[in-house]
């Protein structure tokens, strides 16, 4: 455990390494770091400033002890501090993230389910069909379609921003206005469709499995109803890799709201960050990348401690390897 | 990308111990029905198979014929209107010839456009591919030969890469290095090497403890021989498999990346920039400018992917009939 935590730690620190010398060492600093219209005397001001004519080494050094107050530098946009910028956009995503979630748990088990349980019929080879798509397909080329057949064709949906938002329970969020939810559905339909795919074939192949097995013959000899060998024996066993799978993807939804925030104009910090490469605003891009990373590691971290509570059997294999 | 990863993990148990078939490169003897043919006939059993390999075909083709079979070189100005911007599918150009798909907002020929933009997507997600087959190959046959510590270490630094998704991996590459499309090649390379050297090491890991390899050594071989004509010719069947569907993961990460605005700049016009060009157009109801190059990408991708699924099947043991 203690060792998981360290290792954990070291993954940030090479990374923080990898980004700083990323920026410092690639490319020339005081290009990205100073402002092009700067005279001659200000260059150097800034560069003394900035602390950019100190050895490497010593650099990295300023730079870790800035992360570890939480100073990544003031964004050169927006003159605000980056890591305030970020936290003030990460509601947004986060809500994006969870509800892309929530419709791939509740789109894709009863999907995957049934594609389990009737494996030959048509619908279920529609289904299948159609996970395949969601894999094949590009999210951001799905989103564009989304747009053109449900904003512009239909008008149904809206296709921009974030709409009204909310404050209950001292949460503000699009979840609680109408508006809200409406503009939060195709966003989040369109982040969640990979997971929906994903979702639907881990389902179908454990129920697929887990029909053969004893306990359910046994469950089926005692004569209870389908709904509650499905509902309580088959679901109970089948959900372990998909909640581990879950948890993981969470992070990779994060992630990739980068792009579905870019197309639907959402004002998470996927977007910032997008704006911030075209721009070159670097402490934001820092500041982003260091989070992000951060953020992956902590998941990882939470997802096999509980794996290993769920599934005693994972220990007992580690052990054995 | 992560779907990949993902979609193996429950069985991963099941997946390691995968003895690849010996190759066409192995077994010649057999006179009237060779591993090759018999490995051809299979593949072609299935129809969509089939299909994709030709539609494969048609796409490569015409990328590389190009500029004889399109009316407009779409990057010479000399042959771009700007009268005949956003004209609608099946236009009249200004210089005499049909615009079928339409034209985009600088007025370039759109099936003109797609044929180049196709190609440098090609390029770009081939050679990434490439590369990175070579480079994952070469450390995980390292790996599995070397054992040890060389082993524990490298499969360390894969297991942390992969538990990224390889379009963050990608996506914080090009945030650091910028545009262009050697830096987007070497993004591509870094976010994918990990695959080929995990699958690539879990099969030499199987191949080394065979017969052929200790009648090799104790023949006196080099061990460069060894790993490179004895044990890397048996540890093909998997690498082609995932080589193959991670080409088409390549394609549609740069396609991302690029419509996003931080892959390739307008001078090497891929799919993917194509698309975004469109999306300013989109929201007016002229859908043609991105949709057009956003099925060319589609066809791609899903024939490749189908391409891939038939060689995962032909090529796997546990499935021969």
């Amino acid at each position: 455990m203690i060792r998981r935590l360290l290792q954990s730690a070291i993954v940030i620190l090479a990374m923080s390494a990898i980004v700083f010398f990323g920026v410092n060492v690639v490319g020339d600093p005081v290009h990205m770091l100073i402002n092009p219209e700067a005279d001659q005397e200000d260059i150097e001001a800034t560069i003394r400033a900035l602390g950019l004519d100190r050895p490497i080494s010593e650099q990295y050094w300023f730079f870790l002890k800035g992360i570890w107050s939480g100073d990544f530098g003031k964004s050169f946009i927006f003159g605000q501090p980056a890591l305030q910028l970020i936290l003030q956009r990460m509601p947004a995503t986060m809500e994006l993230a969870f509800a892309a979630l929530f419709l791939a748990i509740f789109i894709g088990i009863p999907l995957g389910l049934y594609a389990g349980l009737k494996p030959e019929s048509k619908a279920s080879r529609g289904i299948m069909a159609v996970s395949i798509l969601g894999f094949s397909l590009p999210t951001f080329w799905v989103g564009l379609v989304m747009i053109i057949v449900f904003a512009v064709e239909l008008g149904w949906l809206p296709s921009t921003g974030r709409g009204d938002t909310a404050t209950f329970l001292g949460m503000t969020s699009s979840f609680f206005t109408l508006d809200g939810l409406a503009h939060l559905c195709l966003p989040a339909f369109n982040l969640a469709l990979l997971k929906i795919s994903l979702v639907i074939r881990l389902t179908r192949a454990g129920t697929r499995e887990a029909v053969h097995q004893d306990y359910i013959k046994f469950a089926r000899a005692k004569g209870l109803s389908d709904r509650r060998i499905i509902g309580v024996h088959l679901l109970k066993n089948i959900l372990i890799p998909v909640v581990t799978v879950l948890g993981l993807e969470f992070g990779s939804l994060i992630a990739f709201s980068v792009v579905t925030e870019t197309i639907f104009a959402w004002p998470g910090m996927g977007k910032l960050l997008i704006e911030s490469i075209l721009v070159l605003d670097r402490p934001v891009i820092v500041a982003y990348l260091m989070i992000i990373v951060a953020l992956f590691v902590v998941i990882n971290l939470v997802v096999d401690i509980v794996y290993s509570l769920l599934d005693p059997r994972v220990r007992l294999r580690d052990q054995g390897a | 990308m992560t779907a990949e990863s993902i979609q193996q993990a429950p069985d991963r148990d099941a997946e390691r111990p995968v003895m690849p078939v010996p190759t066409e490169a192995d077994e010649t003897a057999a006179a009237v029905e060779t591993p090759f043919r018999r490995f051809v006939s299979e593949f072609l059993e299935s129809r969509l198979a089939m299909g994709a390999v030709f539609t494969l075909g048609a796409i490569i083709l015409a990328s590389i014929l190009a500029p004889w079979i399109t009316p407009q070189n779409p990057y010479d100005l000399a042959q771009v209107d700007i009268l005949d911007g956003r004209l609608p599918p099946g236009s009249e150009a200004f210089s005499d010839y049909t615009m079928w798909l339409g034209s985009d907002g600088a007025g370039r020929d759109l099936y003109s456009a797609i044929l180049f933009g196709l190609r440098i997507s090609l390029v770009v997600g081939v050679s990434s591919a490439l590369i990175a087959i070579a480079v994952g190959m070469s450390v995980g046959l390292l790996a599995a030969y070397v054992g040890g510590r060389v082993e524990s270490i490298v499969m360390r630094i894969v297991d942390l890469q992969l538990s990224f998704p390889a379009a963050l991996v990608a996506l914080m590459l090009v945030a650091l290095l910028g545009k262009g499309i050697d830096k987007i090649i070497l993004a591509l390379v870094v976010a994918q090497w990990a695959y080929y050297a995990r699958t690539v090491r879990g099969s030499a890991l199987v191949e080394r403890s065979k017969e052929y390899v200790e009648a090799a050594s104790s023949l006196g071989l080099s061990h460069a021989r060894i790993m490179f004509r004895h044990i890397l010719p048996n540890c093909l069947a998997p690498l082609i498999v995932v080589g193959t569907i991670q080409t088409a993961h390549a394609i549609a990460l740069e396609a991302t990346l690029s419509f996003l605005g931080v892959g390739l700049p307008q001078t090497e016009p891929s799919l993917g920039v194509l698309i975004a060009n469109g999306f300013e157009y989109m929201l007016s109801g002229k859908y043609w400018i991105s949709i057009f190059p956003g099925i060319a990408l589609l066809i791609t991708i899903v024939s490749i992917n189908l391409v891939g699924d038939q060689l995962r099947d032909v090529l796997n043991p546990r499935l021969k009939r």
